[in-house]
């Protein structure tokens, strides 16, 4: 069963530019996999506990130390634009 | 607001004061040089992982645990996918399903009625970067650039949701109080909010008095201090009012507490509906917190606040001294110390409350710095319960001791305030006044009252004002024959 997908808008939210040829093809492509995780969904899970991970594994911490941090004009001379310590970036308008 | 009523949930943001980051050892207290403590984990470079911080985890379980949740035995990481410069993942690190905390519950005292507030959920996340706008004009739309500093980014952060169950912006102001010297009484964050270690948003919307349906609700930010929480809530919800009452309807969105103006101003509403796209976070094992280790958390707790003022009530403190005295734990202390040792309640409650508070404030010092030892205090008051020192007297000595001029006695004595109270001293007093009037003891013999005041009077005079009155009174009725 063919699954309707907003490419558009899943494009969108993960800001990539898509144009339509790339639409089509990623849309037929995304529908398959949401086809083929629709039969597995169909199957009988009744019992069966959700793994949310593949390791047997739970609790891997660190204590609370602190360790050295990066060199700051090292780290800033990776940014396309940095000013007084700062990174800079264009002007964000849609929040006060 | 007559015939309306709001209906107000508050989700709560606090910084874990830990020493190193969330997921990096990046240190957490860092001062104001930006970019400072950042390293490939909280500056979201490509291959880094994240590694829990189990002194963060410890905190939010006390924090939990602290507001009656029921602590998840298994709880998961997700990531919570938007963009946004003080991001540099471009998800932040949070919890959605099987969150650390849930099903809590903060008993709250707002004039003299209970009010349990439902806590919906707790859970972990990590704190974004700082952004700064600059440009022309100071204001956002003017800002030419954005400046980043990421020494924010990945402190650890615990956000706490209620249950729609504030009803005023009073209800509203009293829950955040009350979950602030929670916090600091577990002594996991400073909980500062003009610092930004504790950030409110409340949602609110109103409905038609007895009616039970929803309103369109709005979210409010960037209350920076209670009293702001407080009056942005009033605003809004006066705000609503107006519109529905105008026929309008009540727009779902983000407002902006603009504190100078004392309103709330529509953000720009994003294109898109929010759409987070969470998702389990990879990088992360489960976390479990097992029967042995909440049991552990759980006695490790210190007296909350609650539990703390109904002790002080116990001890003769009245409501409103007890939750004075709990907000600065130094008081609480003295206050116990000194009552179990004979002093009353009432008098060094409001001492500990009024003066010394009061004098802390005006020199500028933390009450820690000032606060007379628990001696003095039960000094000072014996002296008032054995009548050597009017109440008016012994806060004058007491003003002494903050000004580190000595004990109470020496003060006293230094500042010559001491009561006469010795009988013999104060008959003679009398029968040197009695003498002098003796027109006056003609007419309280022949069942005037009045003129004892008058006596009363002259005989303090005649002491410089450091007679007993009652003591005083009651020897010239019994010289006068009254």
């Amino acid at each position: 069963m063919p699954v309707d997908i907003d490419i558009a808008k899943v494009a969108k939210l993960a800001r990539i530019a898509l144009d339509d040829e790339a639409l089509a093809r990623y849309g037929a492509e995304l529908g398959q996999i949401l086809e083929h995780a629709e039969r597995v969904q169909a199957l009988p899970t009744d019992g069966v506990e959700p793994t949310s991970h593949p390791l047997p594994l739970v609790n891997a911490f660190r204590p609370d130390e602190v360790r050295p941090s990066l060199d700051r004009d090292e780290v800033l001379a990776q940014a396309p634009d940095a000013v007084d310590g700062y990174f800079r970036v264009p002007r964000i308008l849609d929040e006060a | 607001m007559t015939g309306w009523e709001a209906v107000i949930g508050i989700e709560t943001h606090v910084e874990l004061q830990t020493r190193s980051k969330m997921f990096c050892g990046c240190r957490v207290d860092v001062g104001d040089e930006p970019n400072t403590a950042v390293c490939p984990v909280c500056l979201g470079l490509p291959g880094a992982l994240p590694v829990p911080n189990r002194a963060a985890i410890e905190g939010i379980v006390k924090i939990a645990t602290a507001l009656g949740c029921v602590v998840n035995e298994r709880s998961l990481f997700y990531r919570k996918n938007y963009f946004y410069p003080d991001l540099p993942k471009n998800y932040q690190i949070s919890q959605y399903t099987y969150p650390v905390g849930e099903h809590g519950r903060l008993v709250l005292h707002v004039d003299g009625e209970e009010l349990a507030v439902g806590i919906t959920r707790v859970h972990m996340e990590e704190d974004t970067g700082k952004s700064l706008h600059v440009g022309s004009g100071g204001r956002i739309q003017e800002a030419e650039h954005t400046l980043l500093d990421f020494n924010r980014s990945g402190v650890p952060l615990v956000e706490i949701v209620t249950e729609p169950d504030l009803r005023t912006p009073e209800q509203a102001r009293a829950y955040g109080a009350e979950l602030q010297r929670i916090v600091r009484t577990l002594g996991v964050s400073d909980a500062r909010l003009e610092e930004g270690s504790m950030r409110f948003d409340a949602n609110v919307s109103v409905r038609r008095s007895g009616t039970s349906e929803l309103g369109v609700r709005t979210e409010i930010k960037n209350m920076n201090s209670l009293r702001s929480l407080q009056r942005a809530i009033a605003f809004e919800i006066g705000r609503q009012v107006e519109v529905l009452e105008a026929g309008g309807s009540v727009v779902q969105e983000t407002r902006h507490w603009n504190e100078a103006e004392g309103r709330t101003v529509a953000m720009r509403s994003k294109e898109e509906s929010e759409d987070y796209r969470y998702f389990q976070e990879p990088d992360l094992l489960p976390l479990e917190i097992d029967e042995a280790w909440r049991q552990r958390i759980a006695a490790s707790l210190p007296r909350l606040p609650a539990a703390r003022r109904a002790e002080l009530v116990a001890l003769g403190a009245d409501d409103r001294t007890a939750t004075l005295l709990v907000d600065t734990p130094v008081l609480a202390d003295r206050f116990e110390a000194a009552v179990s040792r004979g002093a009353p309640a009432r008098t060094v409650g409001s001492w500990l409350t009024g003066e010394i508070v009061a004098y802390a404030r005006s020199v500028g010092a933390d009450v820690e710095e000032v606060v007379p030892a628990v001696e003095d205090l039960v000094e000072l008051a014996g002296m008032v319960e054995a009548a050597e020192l009017s109440a008016t007297a012994a806060k004058q000595v007491l003003a002494g001791v903050l000004a580190g001029e000595g004990t109470p006695r020496g003060v006293a004595e230094a500042r010559d305030l001491l009561q006469i109270s010795d009988e013999g001293a104060l008959e003679e007093a009398v029968a040197a006044v009695l003498a002098d009037h003796p027109d006056v003891v003609e007419q309280i013999r022949a069942g005037e009252t009045k003129p004892i005041g008058f006596l009363v009077g002259r005989v303090m005079r005649a002491t410089g004002g450091k007679a007993d009155p009652r003591k005083v009174q009651e020897i010239i009725r019994r010289e006068a024959g009254a």
